[in-house]
């Protein structure tokens, strides 16, 4: 008897230790696509940079094990039974978490959307990586910086059908005339994001334009094979690749100098900014079109009609930071 | 064994007294898993005890429950159906393709429900009427079904569904009772009636037990197992029609995975996965037992790999429990 006693009151005092809720005046959930993937660690490293600047402040990073809305929508159900005060999510389904996080608001939560959005009735507002023109005008600045003369470079993009690509071109090619006059965009040419495909393409480009002096890839793809094209025959610093490339993919190009730079969202500044938007929320802040949102070290961000938001640039990786990032994702 | 012994055994009437067997039955062991769960929640978060919370917690096991208990029903038989949440996708996608046409809330239930039953006649028909084992036809029948919806869908999405469908999904009865929940009960009892208290229920344990023998003792083995099917598939459709009414749009990725978790509840409400014996409270409780793991875990916000290891110890368990006590009695005698 006096061992169940015992027994009955350890597992009271464990349970409750285990269970006391954290103290911390706000709540904000951080809820990712899929747990165990390096891009949302990432992310939840930013969000936790946030809550330690913002002080007061616990940061739930969740998400189911495989990529699914319903799974999801189950999380966010246990989310809204512990009365977090906050949720922003990356979705699997635009569609199908709608209802689930209206019920969310409905009991006075507030929801954003980052990365991977909501449709407009699921969340206050969507916080996007980047937007078409400053992707446009990142890759073209990231080859010109190492252009100081300028000279002839060449896109290699994915399907000449890829609706983001062809937004991101267009925009880079009304940025040229005015930011970079000395830039000349010689050809665009399309690997269909196949890496036989964007390698033979690549051969092309350097064969036709024998003063090229840089290719711009938008897409993972097509930056690793045209990378290995420059190193597979010996251009190395004669023709520089660049675009929009995975760190952890991309990082022996950059330490063998086939690329001097590149670029991509960073994740961990996405977390960041989506709690850092959670906590100005919280505080009453009004999510309406217009509304300005502080980012701290990220910047600022502005509402627009649809109530989203671009966050800011690509982020650039090169010889002093890709070591870093390759680990990450 | 010698004729003397022969004449000196007493044969009993009945192998365990009525009560000895409700108290060591497998439901009732579960049903004290489940309240401990529910104790254990209770004190691990102070969120659990609310009613809004415990109802929002069903939805996380009532449509697949709902299927379990047509599951439970074929496996008992000795056949088994993966191809269930293959069945909810193309359902689903069914009625959001007549949602294009405008077609009203009542149609759309239809839809869902009869191109369920459709697709069980289907397995149905191949598996009896080819003889070939059902876990053959319904991998088949699995990446067929859905294929059919990615052929259909690619990668768009249905949505727009009116506002009087999302009651099935999103509705309350009475209070914090959802019509969900409501459903679910009234699916156990009628299972529990066809399993346990009807001829055809009689029949689909003999046909596990032995096929042949039941096919002697004059039990229409083939139409039996059809049926069964065609009650899977009926299931699948309905239960595809409360999560799309709960999402509020279709996706070809609806669903996926949902066919192991279905049989997991199954294998853990005590069904024996080779056939020939189960029961339907079994199943019941199991859901729940489910439904409190996941959400107890999810308030502490546990990763889900963590509930997916618990899960699968739990399955591990069950499937080893009765060959270790069955080793452990011949070891006595």
């Amino acid at each position: 008897m006096n061992f169940l006693k015992k027994l009955a009151v350890s597992t009271a005092v464990v349970a409750s230790l285990i269970a006391t809720p954290a103290l911390s005046a706000e709540r904000i959930a951080l809820v990712v696509k899929s747990l165990g993937n390096g891009f949302f660690d990432a992310a939840a490293k930013g969000a936790e940079k946030a809550a330690a600047e913002i002080g007061d402040v616990e940061v739930i990073y969740t998400g189911p094990t495989a990529a699914t809305a319903e799974g999801q929508i189950e999380i966010v159900n246990s989310l809204i039974a512990q009365k977090v005060d906050a949720i922003a999510i990356s979705a699997n389904d635009p569609d199908a978490l709608v209802p689930v996080l209206k019920k969310a608001m409905d009991r006075g939560i507030k929801v954003i959307s980052w990365d991977s959005g909501v449709a407009a009735g699921g969340r206050m507002m969507h916080l996007n990586p980047s937007d078409t023109d400053l992707i446009g005008e990142t890759i073209i600045k990231l080859a010109a910086d190492y252009l100081p003369e300028g000279g002839d470079v060449a896109i290699l993009s994915a399907s000449s059908t890829a609706t983001n690509q062809n937004a991101w071109i267009d925009a880079a090619k009304k940025i040229l005339p005015e930011k970079f006059p000395k830039i000349n965009l010689v050809a665009v040419v399309y690997g269909d994001d196949d890496s036989v495909k964007s390698t033979n393409e690549a051969k092309g480009l350097v064969a036709t334009y024998p003063n090229l002096k840089a290719i711009i890839a938008p897409t993972t793809v097509g930056v690793v094979a045209a990378a290995q094209v420059v190193t597979d025959m010996n251009l190395v610093g004669k023709v520089n690749v660049t675009g929009l490339a995975l760190p952890s993919e991309f990082k022996k190009f950059i330490d063998n100098g086939s690329s001097k730079a590149v670029a991509l969202w960073n994740p961990i500044d996405l977390g960041y900014s989506a709690v850092k938007i959670s906590h100005q929320l919280i505080k009453g802040t009004k999510a309406e079109p217009g509304a300005s949102f502080d980012l701290g070290t990220v910047g600022k961000i502005k509402l627009d009609d649809s109530n989203s938001a671009a966050m800011a640039a690509p982020f650039q990786f090169d010889a002093s930071n890709i070591e870093e990032f390759s680990k990450i994702y | 064994m010698t004729e003397q012994n022969a004449q000196n055994r007493n044969i009993a009437d009945r192998l365990n007294t009525p009560l000895h067997s409700a108290v060591f039955s497998w439901p009732t062991l579960l049903l004290v898993v489940a309240i401990g769960l529910f104790i254990l929640n209770v004190f691990a978060s102070p969120y659990f005890l609310s009613p809004w919370a415990l109802s929002d917690a069903t939805f996380n096991f009532t449509e697949k429950a709902i299927i379990a208990f047509a599951m439970a029903l074929l496996i008992i038989s000795g056949e088994i159906d993966l191809s269930v949440a293959a069945i909810i996708a193309l359902s689903s996608t069914m009625m959001g393709l007549a949602l294009q046409f405008g077609v009203g809330t009542p149609t759309l239930v239809l839809i869902g429900t009869l191109t369920g039953l459709a697709c069980g006649v289907f397995n149905g028909l191949l598996v009896t009427g080819l003889g070939l084992p059902s876990i053959v036809i319904t991998i088949g029948t699995m990446s067929f079904f859905r294929g059919i919806s990615f052929m259909i869908l690619g990668d768009k999405a249905f949505n727009g569904y009116p506002e009087s469908f999302a009651f099935f999904g999103q509705g309350y009865v009475w209070w914090v009772i959802s019509f969900e929940f409501v459903l679910f009960i009234i699916i156990a009892l009628a299972y529990y009636i066809l399993l346990h208290r009807t001829n055809f229920g009689r029949h689909v344990f003999a046909i596990g037990n032995n096929p042949v023998a039941a096919q002697f003792s004059g039990v229409r083995v083939a139409r039996v197992k059809f049926l069964l099917f065609c009650l899977v598939g009926l299931m699948s459709g309905i239960a595809a029609v409360l999560l799309t009414s709960r999402l509020g749009s279709t996706r070809p990725s609806i669903a996926q995975g949902w066919e192991l978790e279905v049989i997991t509840m199954v294998v853990l409400g005590g069904v024996a996965i080779l056939g020939g014996s189960g029961t339907i409270q079994g199943v019941f409780v199991a859901a729940f037992v489910m439904g409190l793991i996941s959400f107890g875990l999810g308030l502490l916000n546990v990763p889900g790999i963590v509930m997916s290891i618990f899960i699968g110890a739990l399955l591990i368990v069950v499937i080893a429990l009765p060959i270790l006590t069955n080793m452990l009695k011949e070891r006595r005698l």
